[in-house]
């Protein structure tokens, strides 16, 4: 109830910002804040209570913000999905982008992306380090309910963000395209979940600290130092859309680097990597293969990922020597890569007859390989002469999507499965059997997208380079877009392919929810005997 | 302090500290001593749920 004056001083703001504002886009912006300290209001005055009692919350986790997480990345995951198959869509068919602006690949394409890594990839990463610092600390969530703060103040970054870009705000920087009011909102935000993770972690009943903790704690504080230093902007206005970087040049295209592959491997490496040193022991009961491999894994991770981003400059205006050192430190990432992978896939050792029966360890031990398998690519694709084959072509998308979705899609998958008979008390899941049709159905999704993207990938890289014995290029751009065609339908239907494996989670969350068992033989058995 | 004399220190001194921190790093992870420590702390999602 405290929060009522606050949340109507942030109305009030709104309100005031909507009416002074430079832009309709300002404008519109401030209305989607006001409508959300109202809802704020709302919700918390129904809530009110005046009965004395007494408080029993320390002897428990707190899970409902869980379960809310795990509800909204199963939202967000088909959101992103959808919006990912409708722009691989117009990539095939360019007709598609309906010749209005709000329907642009330009627009969509920064929904997909931010839908898909911070809408989805952001809930899972939050909603599983609330469940398992809880566990591994042996203590509840620090600083009473400002876990729901994080959990609906980044759905409100989300919304604003997603508007955002369909009305097109943007600062044009690739996965931090919110303009500085919202990143501005974003750190408010951030600033929370450090608070209440670092909180739990100093009320631990727990003397040490899991790793899985480790790698969700770098995850909090890398995002924030990141998202700081690459959004520095100097507004136009105050209560107006458009800033301006305060770097320019290569040195805002390094800055914007390093944020954007930290972006890859503190948001959806260390973080995720966070979730896999839990869920994997969990899932196999048994510790994870070598909990000191694991601490090695951790230092040597975290201090070679932040010099990798000059990788993505190559052959540009940015000084030899920092793109040497970029390839460098992408090589040398192998080692840590590889050792966690073999660490996740060992903790297996003894007991791979599970395999036989548990999709969802299936779905984990899946979504390891294509982490082994993209921090391999991607190393090799860092390397300057390889680079120059790669670069700009649709061979980068198909390894960032053999990365997204084999690896952080399929681990959040698992994780959504573990989670939801565990947070909503259910014996087990609506139907295992499912989960193994979404498992093959995002599997075969991916060698599909990789694959075509491969082929595109060279086929573009080897048109372009392609001189003639006068020393003219023999490729025109548009004749390297038009033979495209077919690998772009080939691609769009590896999308659909993971977007129905993504329907078939919501529909078995859903009947696990409501506490359904799907009549079913169990896994593992053969049919003959299932159906005698 | 020019950028070469930053590079010279960076290539030697800086190179050499690095690698002994890393080594010193791997050492004490590895230590016969902290097995016991390690294997309590593997367990930690064990303990309770």
């Amino acid at each position: 109830m405290g929060l009522i004056p606050i949340y109507a001083l942030g109305l009030l703001a709104a309100l005031l910002a909507a009416a002074k504002a430079q832009d309709d886009l300002f404008a519109a912006h401030a209305w989607v804040f006001a409508i959300a300290c109202t809802i704020a209001i709302i919700s918390t005055a129904k809530r009110v209570n005046f009965a004395v009692e007494h408080d029993t919350s320390e002897e428990t986790y707190l899970d409902s913000v869980v379960r809310a997480g795990v509800i909204a990345t199963v939202f967000w995951g088909i959101a992103g999905f959808l919006v990912g198959v409708i722009i691989a869509a117009q990539l095939a068919y360019p007709a598609l982008n309906f010749d209005w602006p709000f329907t642009n690949f330009g627009r969509l394409r920064p929904l997909h992306t931010s839908a898909v890594i911070f809408a989805f990839g952001g809930n899972a990463l939050i909603c599983t380090s609330f469940y398992i610092i809880q566990r591994t600390c042996r203590a509840r969530l620090a600083l009473g309910n400002t876990a729901w703060f994080v959990f609906w103040g980044y759905q409100l970054f989300i919304v604003l963000a997603a508007t955002g870009y369909l009305m097109g705000v943007t600062q044009s920087k690739e996965y931090a395209e919110p303009e500085w009011y919202v990143d501005i909102w974003l750190t408010i935000v951030w600033v929370a979940y450090l608070a209440v993770f670092m909180g739990t972690l100093f009320k631990r009943k727990e003397p040490h600290i899991y790793v899985a903790n480790w790698f969700y704690l770098s995850f909090i504080v890398t995002v924030a130092m990141l998202h700081l230093v690459n959004n520095m902007a100097v507004p136009v206005s105050f209560l107006g859309s458009k800033s301006y970087p305060v770097f320019a040049g290569v040195q805002d295209a390094l800055t914007q680097w390093w944020y954007g592959h930290n972006a890859v491997g503190f948001f959806l490496t260390a973080g995720f990597l966070g979730m896999m040193y839990y869920l994997m022991p969990k899932q196999a009961e048994r510790p994870v293969y070598s909990y000191r491999l694991s601490i090695v894994h951790f230092w040597s991770l975290i201090f070679l990922y932040i010099w990798a981003g000059p990788h993505h400059l190559h052959y540009t205006a940015l000084p030899d020597w920092a793109q040497t050192l970029g390839m460098v430190f992408s090589v040398m990432l192998w080692m840590p890569s590889w050792g966690g992978m073999i660490n996740g896939l060992m903790t297996l050792s003894g007991a791979w007859d599970k395999l036989r029966t548990d999709p969802i360890l299936r779905m984990m031990v899946v979504s390891i390989a294509f982490y082994g398998m993209s921090t391999f690519e991607g190393p090799m694709m860092s390397i300057k002469s390889v680079n120059s084959l790669s670069h700009y072509t649709d061979w980068t998308i198909g390894h960032v999507h053999s990365g997204a979705l084999g690896w952080n899609g399929m681990i959040s998958f698992a994780a959504v499965y573990f989670l939801v008979p565990r947070l909503w008390d259910r014996a087990a899941l609506y139907s295992p059997r499912m989960v193994n049709w979404h498992l093959w159905l995002g599997t075969l999704g991916i060698v599909l997208y990789a694959a075509s993207m491969w082929v595109s990938g060279i086929t573009q890289g080897l048109m372009w380079r392609e001189y003639d014995d006068q020393g003219f290029l023999v490729n025109s751009f548009v004749e390297s877009v038009s033979v495209l065609h077919p690998f772009y339908v080939i691609r769009m239907l590896g999308g659909v392919l993971f977007l129905a494996g993504a329907f078939l989670m919501v529909w078995n969350v859903f009947m696990t929810i409501k506490g359904h068992t799907r009549d079913e033989a169990p896994m593992g058995s053969t049919v003959a005997t299932a159906t005698a | 302090m020019d950028y070469e004399t930053l590079r010279i220190f960076a290539d030697s001194w800086g190179l050499v500290y690095l690698t002994v921190v890393f080594v010193a790093v791997v050492l004490w992870a590895f230590r016969p001593g902290g097995k016991k420590h390690y294997e309590d702390a593997a367990n930690i999602p064990f303990k309770e749920d």
